[in-house]
């Protein structure tokens, strides 16, 4: 019997994506970023990425067998997780600092809440933020064999001049993935010719960013200073591959734009008055909170359906 | 088991008011930092609770239904203000670490809870043991909240240093407020954990009453509730209004 004659339910027509298609696009549109956070802080950045990586799937793996559920590391998220943890930790962490990390990434953001699909928060940032107030001193601590200096932001932020050049390159000291901007832009229009992420998210969340600094960084029109605070800290990574996480970011169109403007307000706001130089994280899973709000106010109109009448609801 | 050890069991286990009533969660999870400081929490609302039922249950007669709330307001005030008064003169240094929550001992939801429920319902002597067993299980639950806190976050136990800095990096979350709600998700986990494992043992651990009216009749959830205690408690209730 040909497939056109094969009775069955709807849907039809389906697509070809499944999860594990689009975690191996993340996974190949991070390589630039990982790679040149290799060539840029040595081996002690990949056995940090091996081990955080290591750490994700394992912990993955071991809660499916406690709990009985169905083996989910095929799907190869927790590796995706564990990657963009490993790239926003300095590459001077100790590794198991790294793996505790990994453990509160999958294993109380992500599958204690029901696992992928059902996780409120962005895990890799969940956990960099558990890292970031747990071990402050080691988490900020950039100090490696290349660089001895602040990162760009700190320095900014204490005045002094940096070069916008190396920062754009990533010849900076930083987390392992967050320093070349150019690296990371490679990987995201990868990722937007994918089809994976449109620029919704990273869009709204840039622009509102770059207002928001005009308005109350300080600088005024300075396009040397815009341009470094873009390309300094965790933004670009952030607003390419943190917030546009499918789970944790809203589903509806205008909802995506207002949740930029969320995390582009609060980033600047963290930036601009918090008590660190760095906030992007911080936004990120703080606008993660939002989402279910912002979904539930911006549905979108329905076919046929007439501004003001009030929505049909069947069974209530 | 007579009574008495019936209400100790039951406040220290089979109601625990942190691990399953989930009562009390602002000091519980605001004062937990140290052990020390979850035992002195949970010790001086012990002492509280002890005379407070005391006072309520001996005074259950005269005072009228009506002003029963500020009632038991006054008394539990009064008490209050006497513990921090004796802790500021013989503990000043838990009384600094513990600071505005002693105060607050006034609005802590067991102490009230326990005297609507249970001691202006039922004679002086088992309102006491009930004071106790609530009292202790309080202080037990804040104590072990304290103390995973204080071992993970500073690497101590009751102020003593056990986990050398040497080799230990202290984990500093969890002395600060996310670590409360960590630790305490946990060791509620662990009680529900045990719980499953005496019910498929057939000895189950009576699930919580969860009720702190004591009136089942006006109570939404009578059908599903297995709580035997406090059907006893409901009779009386309504020979008592009756």
């Amino acid at each position: 019997m040909s497939d056109l004659y094969h009775v069955s339910s709807s849907p039809h027509v389906r697509s070809k994506d499944t999860t594990a298609r689009i975690m191996l696009y993340v996974i190949l549109a991070l390589l630039p970023a990982t790679l040149f956070g290799i060539y840029n802080f040595g081996y002690r950045a990949l056995i940090l990425i091996l081990v955080t990586i290591a750490s994700c799937v394992a912990s993955e793996w071991i809660f499916d067998r406690i709990v009985h559920k169905k083996n989910t590391i095929g799907d190869l998220s927790a590796v995706v997780t564990g990657l963009l943890l490993a790239l926003n930790l300095p590459s001077t962490l100790p590794w198991w600092e790294a793996v505790l990390g990994g453990v509160f990434a999958i294993i109380i953001v992500k599958c204690l809440f029901g696992g992928l699909g059902q996780n409120f928060m962005n895990p890799a940032l969940g956990a960099r933020c558990f890292l970031l107030i747990a071990f402050a001193a080691d988490m900020t601590n950039f100090v490696t064999d290349t660089y001895t200096g602040a990162t760009p932001l700190a320095a900014m932020r204490s005045g002094e001049a940096v070069n916008t050049m190396d920062m754009l390159i990533g010849r900076t000291a930083g987390t392992i993935g967050e320093t070349s901007a150019i690296a990371i832009l490679i990987g995201a229009i990868f990722l937007i010719l994918m089809g994976v992420i449109d620029l919704k998210i990273p869009g709204s969340y840039i622009v509102t960013f770059v207002i928001f600094m005009l308005l109350f960084g300080g600088h005024g029109f300075d396009w040397t200073y815009i341009t470094a605070q873009l390309c300094g800290g965790g933004l670009m990574l952030g607003a390419f591959f943190m917030a546009t996480d499918y789970v944790t970011s809203p589903i509806t169109p205008w909802g995506q734009i207002l949740f930029g403007i969320c995390c582009g307000i609060l980033t600047g706001v963290f930036r601009c008055f918090g008590a660190n130089a760095e906030g992007v994280s911080f936004a990120i899973i703080l606008s993660n909170l939002l989402v279910p709000i912002i979904e539930k106010y911006t549905v979108p109109k329905a076919f046929g359906q007439i501004r003001g009448e009030k929505k049909q609801e069947g069974g209530k | 088991m007579n009574k008495n050890m019936e209400r100790l069991y039951n406040g220290i286990i089979k109601e625990n008011p942190v691990l399953i009533l989930m009562l009390g969660m602002c000091p519980t999870l605001a004062v937990t930092s140290s052990a020390m400081n979850g035992l002195g929490m949970g010790l001086s609302t012990t002492a509280v609770l002890v005379f407070s039922n005391l006072l309520i249950s001996a005074f259950r007669k005269i005072i009228p239904d009506g002003v029963r709330m500020p009632a038991f307001i006054v008394i539990v005030a009064s008490l209050v203000t006497v513990v921090q008064f004796l802790m500021n003169a013989y503990t000043p240094s838990l009384t600094d670490s513990l600071g505005v929550y002693i105060p607050l001992i006034v609005v802590n939801c067991i102490i009230l809870g326990r005297a609507e429920s249970y001691a202006s319902k039922n004679p002086v002597i088992p309102s006491i043991f009930d004071g106790i067993g609530m009292g202790l299980g309080f202080t037990v639950g804040l104590v072990l909240i304290g103390l995973v806190r204080e071992l993970l976050g500073a690497g101590q136990i009751f102020g003593f240093q056990v986990l050398s800095l040497n080799w230990f990096t202290p984990i500093t979350i969890f002395v600060m407020a996310p670590g409360a709600f960590l630790v305490l998700a946990f060791l509620v986990v662990g009680m529900n954990f045990v719980r499953a494992k005496m019910e498929a043992k057939g000895k189950p651990l009576a699930k919580p009453a969860g009720c702190l009216t004591g009136d089942c009749a006006g109570c939404g959830h009578a059908a599903s509730c297995s709580g035997k205690a406090i059907a006893g408690n409901a009779g009386q209730t309504e020979k008592k209004t009756e």
